[in-house]
């Protein structure tokens, strides 16, 4: 083994092989490499915003559920409540009404019945009157016996 | 198998000579210095695709690779080298991977290319560039040079020189001093290329040594196939091959890894005072 010029050759192929590294190789692959992290960091962040606003979504819309559910109660009730008043309402008006068709009928037929009377008592009185006039075998002055016939009408 | 001539201490010789163009110092390993080149550009090739194509986003299998050697080397460069150098990761980073792919050529198959490129005309090719204490010396004292570079750099002139002479026995000793750093100094680049260096050459050493097991045969593959002793000596050959090509598998990235970061080490501890 014996040390010749091969040895500078080897000195001048490593220098320039470190000067190509450190040239061509190692700034380029470095920045691509930091910028992978910085992009990786960048998402990861990115990511765990986002999931954060997941979770801030995630409650709003438990909140809104929550009001928009209690609402639909409230106005369930409300509509519960509105339909036994306009039970109870229609209630009321059909009894006050029945009871006021019950009065007029009643009155209705008490009128009836006076006007029987009158005209029974009418009939009464001119049966009466024939019957008299036909004992009497005359006839009987209607006008003149008026007040008379009246007061019997009366009696009866 | 195929270098019968001059029987096993010839082809083990063969195996372990380099292609060489000029004499004496001048001379040149072309072959060490052409595969080193080869993988160098390759390692840059690759790892400039990969840059070049860099993106922000889902990255390729190519920018993955690329990715994954990167921070691996990033993580201990910052885990041992303590301050902010634009040199030390690309170098480690170069370091580990040459070296890794320099050393990977110890698992092509011995004969492959010496026989190759003897087809086509070469005497010699020796395709592993790390058994050439040449390239091995050459990472090494590129390193040194770096650490004697970083300790001017970072400690300052007169800091690094009154190092030298007052550390660590104080002013008193200073000619042992001098002397002790001195040593202390060029133990790291001699051990750093000798330990690579040696791992490797026992390695291929061991790789050719099972190879002689069958070169009795030649190339009479009849008569190897066909007699007892031949193909036992072929399992064998085969069986104690595959179990030292899978501990190397285990050795090439290890020997990368303690030279890449031995140096990183060795640049920390110029870097840092006292």
């Amino acid at each position: 083994m014996d040390i010749n010029a091969t040895l500078l050759g080897q000195m001048l192929g490593f220098a320039l092989f470190v000067w190509f590294t450190m040239k061509f190789v190692w700034p380029s692959l470095q920045s691509a490499m930091k910028d992978r992290q910085e992009r990786i960091s960048d998402g990861l962040a990115a990511s765990e915003r986002g999931r954060k606003e997941l979770e801030q979504a995630e409650a709003q819309q438990a909140e809104l559920l929550k009001e928009a559910r209690q609402q639909a109660s409230d106005i369930l009730e409300q509509a519960n409540k509105r339909a036994n008043d306009i039970i109870s309402e229609a209630r009321e008006t059909a009894r006050s009404e029945g009871e006021r068709q019950l009065a007029q009928a009643k009155a209705q037929i008490e009128q009836e019945i006076a006007q029987a009377k009158t005209d029974l008592r009418d009939h009464v009185i001119t049966l009466a009157i024939t019957g008299a006039s036909r004992v009497l075998e005359r006839e009987v002055d209607a006008k003149a016996h008026n007040d008379l016939l009246q007061d019997l009408a009366k009696q009866l | 198998m195929s270098e019968n001539t001059g029987g096993v201490t010839g082809y083990i010789q063969h195996h372990l000579t380099h292609w060489q163009v000029g004499e004496g110092f001048w001379a040149l390993h072309l072959d060490s210095l052409f595969m080193s080149f080869l993988l160098g550009s390759l390692f840059c090739f690759f790892f400039w695709v990969g840059a070049h194509r860099a993106t922000a986003g889902t990255p390729g299998p190519l920018q993955n690779a690329v990715e994954m050697m990167l921070e691996f080397i990033d993580g201990i460069c910052r885990d041992t080298f303590h301050g902010k150098n634009p040199i030390v990761a690309p170098m480690a980073l170069t370091l580990f991977v040459w070296i890794f792919l320099l050393n990977l050529m110890d698992l092509v198959p011995i004969d492959l290319a010496p026989d190759t490129m003897g087809a086509l005309g070469w005497e010699y090719f020796k395709i592993l560039p790390s058994v050439n204490l040449n390239i091995t010396f050459g990472l090494s004292l590129s390193v040194l040079a770096l650490i004697i570079g970083f300790s001017f750099y970072y400690k300052g002139v007169g800091g690094f020189t009154k190092e030298l002479l007052t550390h660590p026995f104080g002013p008193y000793l200073l000619p042992f001093n001098l002397l002790l750093n001195i040593v202390e100094l060029l133990a790291k680049p001699i051990s750093l290329s000798l330990r690579l260096f040696g791992n490797l050459y026992a390695a291929e050493l061991i790789f050719i040594l099972i190879a002689t097991l069958t070169l009795g045969f030649g190339t009479a593959w009849g008569e190897m196939l066909t007699s007892f002793s031949g193909l036992t000596l072929l399992i064998g050959q085969t069986i104690l091959a595959a179990v030292w090509a899978i501990f190397h598998i285990l050795v090439v990235p290890l020997q990368a890894f303690i030279f890449m970061m031995l140096s990183v080490v060795y640049l920390s501890m110029a870097a840092e005072h006292h």
